[in-house]
């Protein structure tokens, strides 16, 4: 019971990310796509924890944890490029 | 004109020590299950350019005034170490040994020679990293 469940729900979590992928192939500006990306990086984690769930093992536990870290150290790079044109600065108070 | 980063700067504070935890765990946790000296040491090095993207150069150098490229150094110097230590008991080089040990608080621990070897792989992971990214990820 639990098995077909899972299976349903990696479906339904892949095509979200089809239509996000819609997003990225298609968003009319940068910020459209960087918000897309980041969704992509949650789905991608769900993803990961069903199908360690399906193969019945806990060996990705850390996998999920760095996704998610990895995502949002991605994501504030991607909006400070986007927002000041320089993602590491040398001196910011000057 | 100055922008004002004080959500980032504060969730940084918070997260900047989970990250670190975690990779020490991913570090300490590699014999037996996934983990290791590789991934410890670049998530390690995400901390540090979460750090680098929050506040700036010269911040970062004044909290952790570190050369990485003594880091890096001193990584090889371990796992070299490591592996010619192995010549001082008539083995082969780079033959690991381990033992169990009663420690105080953690009781009956394996305490293992690739664990040092692990740590030379970490501190060269992060030197390199920081160089890189320190060198070439730096505006004008």
């Amino acid at each position: 019971m639990l098995e077909i469940i899972i299976r349903i729900t990696l479906i339904c979590v892949s095509l979200s990310m089809l239509g996000l992928i819609y997003r990225v192939i298609k968003g009319p500006t940068t910020p459209d796509r960087v918000v897309a990306l980041d969704a992509l990086g949650v789905n991608l984690i769900a993803i990961v924890a069903l199908v360690s769930m399906l193969i019945d093992s806990d060996a990705f536990l850390e996998v999920i944890l760095l996704l998610g870290i990895l995502a949002f150290i991605g994501t504030v790079s991607f909006s400070k490029f986007l927002e000041k044109g320089a993602i590491i600065e040398r001196d910011r108070n000057r | 004109m100055k922008t004002n980063d004080v959500i980032l700067q504060t969730v940084t504070k918070v997260t900047v020590f989970i990250i670190i935890l975690f990779s020490l765990r991913l570090f300490f946790s590699g014999h037996y299950t996934p983990g290791g000296g590789f991934i410890g040491g670049l998530m390690t090095a995400g901390a540090l350019v979460l750090l680098l993207l929050a506040f700036d150069l010269k911040t970062v150098a004044n909290i952790l005034p570190i050369d990485y490229k003594i880091v890096t150094a001193i990584g090889l110097l371990f796992a070299i170490g490591t592996a010619a230590g192995a010549l001082l008991f008539n083995v082969p080089f780079l033959t690991h040994a381990f033992d169990y040990f009663t420690l105080p608080i953690l009781g009956k621990t394996s305490l293992h020679t690739a664990v040092l070897f692990d740590t030379g792989v970490y501190l060269v992971v992060v030197g390199v990293t920081m160089t890189i990214i320190q060198t070439i990820g730096v505006s004008d």
